[in-house]
């Protein structure tokens, strides 16, 4: 059956939008425009419908295909190949932490849940404070946020929470600890919870949705299934001269050999935390303070798995609608690490692959889906001395691998985490408890599951240590000694490049990062349009 | 840069094996095909590979599978491998291949028959072994297994029906 709802994108491309498929490219192609924005996601997203509509000439470029609501059927066997990056198994170069990550064009706020928070006012202090980025004052990113709610329509959502997310409100309301309700950014959204396998009903205000048509109706130019292999530098190393990408096949893997040559004005680099460094490292652009790459954060999360007595079905309604703040609160910002706690969607691919152990007690625990909770803690990496995220390095064929190694302090936040959602799960009427361990068991009592977790090792590959959110790399800093960029994106050393997207973070930012990313991109993108419009 | 201790516990242990596995690749593989795989169209999966697969996913799933499941699983490993990048592809060739030859499966994975004949006990004691490891290798090993298998197996509608699971009714007309 095909979908009866419209599809804007179909609609767009009917109307004659500049579209190009790299898969059906046949000969090189070389463009010109004033800006090319490599990376269709949150900060590619935004910028392109900020300079289109300041009369530039935008090229959008994605190395995911062009894949819209009439091609979202509800099925993970088609979303996470099509829709993710390395089919939704991305992973640190330990294999450590597997990363959910969109490739596609909207990037991952195509697949993204619609969790909607606004930049935590201690994160933006920390980065005055201790970054030295004093003009990120709250008076100066509220403007930003208020203008990025209204563009992608976030605001409370007042359907009940599905059962899954119930348990975590009462495990909280039970227990005394602080939650909230999560504003998402949909439209008469159906309230089926799919949202990660892309919008059936274009309710998710995503980038897919939003800007990228609005750029595309005012001549912005999108190029699709091209990789950008690297960037070409003047002779005097400050300026990027063009771009050089590889035209993908129908795979969306393999270079068809087809040759991509942009020439820009001006180079937005939008490919996430760890695409935009890696470009920037595969072109050796200039990074004399040798931070490049460096301080890449991901809020790892660990997970916690319970047996409720009836049917919650978590797999049906708004994924994520509650969260709880009470242990990002509890500990001083850089002490031990705090963590966030919300509830993921549970279908049955990502279940089983996160699920540990294997046989009959595997595929129990699987038939007990429908009576499945599931709760997850993001842990707030950067802050303490010793949580300096990962590095951005180039593997053989100059794809990048993410190094992040689990310092000390994750282990104890991982620790102290499973035993507060044990609790939290407990309280809020599970039969049983497991956590996401290779070496843990269903515990029918609190005090068994605390006896377990604390015996637990503290090692990867057994703890089962997943992300969603990839920052920093690219960092603002208050000078040139300490980070890639300055705090409006420009580049320190190459006059004609910006970052906009998560990679600007100082530190992680505390939060579902997409609200921060739009608000950053909308004053960044504000400010280079204007900049350009002068020149 | 790593630290010695990351090198002693990644670096050596993973070239070490590394070098093994391309000794070890030499001899003849098991068999293949012994489990009634044959004439299956894969893109990715050798002969031996099936072979392997087959003997494991039961034990790995927890589920008895008849032949046309072994084979709609075969299919989704198949399709799922090829979807990854081709490093991470070249990855998997390499487990493959050290699993699929009869020396790594009598001593890296501690099974003394061919896969096919190998008892349920003989591949549970392997599977538990690598996933228990004390090295991050044959951990990631296990891990690798454990998410190709699932994955093939539970992006199949046809095991939907056993977890109750089904896309609400509203969202139907939409697929």
């Amino acid at each position: 059956m095909t979908s009866p709802l419209k599809d804007p994108i179909k609609e767009g491309l009917a109307r004659g939008w500049q579209v190009y498929d790299g898969a059906l490219l046949t000969q090189d192609l070389q463009l010109d425009c004033d800006v090319a924005i490599v990376g269709s996601g949150a900060g590619g997203g935004i910028s392109a419908e900020v300079l289109a509509q300041a009369g530039l000439k935008v090229l959008l470029i994605e190395e995911g295909a062009l894949k819209s609501s009439t091609d979202f059927r509800l099925l993970e066997s088609e979303a996470y190949p099509q829709l993710y990056q390395e089919s939704a198994n991305r992973q640190t170069l330990d294999k450590g932490v597997t990363i959910l990550q969109g490739r596609t064009v909207g990037g991952s706020t195509t697949v993204n849940w619609t969790s909607s928070f606004r930049p935590p006012i201690e994160t933006l202090a920390w980065w005055r404070d201790k970054h030295g980025l004093s003009e990120l004052s709250e008076e100066e990113m509220l403007p930003w946020i208020a203008k990025a709610e209204a563009r992608v329509n976030i605001g409370e959502w007042l359907a009940p929470p599905n059962p899954n997310n119930s348990v975590l409100e009462k495990g909280c309301s039970a227990l005394g600890y602080s939650h909230g309700r999560i504003r998402r950014n949909v439209r008469d959204c159906w309230n089926l919870g799919y949202c990660g396998m892309g919008c059936p009903t274009n309710a998710k205000q995503s980038m897919l949705v939003t800007t990228i048509p609005s750029a595309l109706d005012k001549g912005a130019g999108l190029l699709a299934r091209v990789r950008v292999e690297r960037l070409l530098f003047s002779a005097d190393n400050k300026q990027v001269d063009a771009l050089e990408g590889l035209a993908l096949k129908d795979d969306t893997l393999s270079p068809s050999g087809v040759k991509v040559r942009v020439k820009a004005r001006h180079v937005l680099l939008c490919g996430g935390a760890i695409g935009t460094p890696a470009l920037l490292l595969r072109s050796g652009a200039p990074d004399p303070h040798e931070v490049l790459g460096k301080r890449t954060f991901l809020h790892p999360v660990v997970l916690s798995g319970a047996i409720m007595p009836e049917q919650i079905e978590p797999w049906s309604g708004a994924p994520q609608t509650v969260y709880s703040n009470h242990f990002l609160h509890t500990w001083p910002i850089d002490g031990q690490l705090g963590y966030k706690l919300e509830v993921p969607p549970i279908h049955p691919v990502l279940l089983s692959t996160t699920l540990t152990g294997f046989g009959l007690d595997h595929a129990r625990l699987m038939q007990a889906m429908p009576h499945l909770n599931v709760m997850l803690a993001l842990t707030r990496d950067g802050f303490h001395p010793d949580s300096p995220g990962g590095t951005v390095k180039l593997k053989k064929d100059g794809s990048p691998a993410l190094d992040y190694p689990i310092t000390d302090p994750l282990w104890q936040a991982f620790r102290q985490a499973w035993h507060s959602m044990a609790e939290l799960q407990f309280a809020g009427g599970a039969q049983s408890v497991l956590t996401v361990h290779e070496n843990a068991k269903p515990a029918s009592s609190l005090a068994e599951a605390r006896a377990q977790i604390d015996s637990l090792p503290l090692e990867i590959l057994r703890a089962r240590v997943v992300s969603a959110h990839v920052m920093g790399g690219a960092a603002m800093s208050a000078d040139a000694s300490r980070g890639v960029v300055n705090h409006w994106g420009e580049h320190w050393q190459l006059g004609n490049v910006s970052v906009i997207d998560g990679s600007l973070f100082p530190t992680s930012i505390g939060a579902n990062p997409q609200l921060s990313v739009y608000a950053f991109a909308l004053r960044n993108a504000s400010r280079l349009a204007s900049r350009l419009a002068r020149a | 840069m790593m630290n010695r201790r990351q090198l002693l516990k990644t670096g050596l242990a993973g070239s070490a094996l590394l070098l093994a596995a391309g000794f070890l690749a030499r001899p003849e593989p098991d068999t293949p095909d012994a489990l009634g795989m044959q004439g299956l169209d894969t893109r990715f999966l050798h002969a031996a590979d099936r072979n392997l697969l087959a003997a494991i996913a039961p034990i790995m799933l927890g589920l008895s599978l008849d032949v046309a499941q072994l084979k709609a699983l075969l299919l989704g490993v198949d399709r799922a491998i090829s979807g990854l990048p081709l490093m991470l592809q070249g990855e998997v060739r390499q487990l493959l291949d050290l699993l699929g030859n009869r020396w790594g499966r009598r001593y890296l994975a501690g099974v003394k028959t061919p896969w096919a004949s190998a008892s349920a006990s003989e591949l549970h004691a392997f599977l538990e072994g690598w996933r228990q490891s004390r090295f991050t290798l044959l951990r990631s090993g296990y891990q690798a297994l454990h998410g190709l298998i699932n994955a093939a197996w539970y992006a199949n509608p046809a095991s939907f029906a056993a977890l109750s699971y089904r896309v609400p009714a509203q969202g139907r007309v939409l697929q």
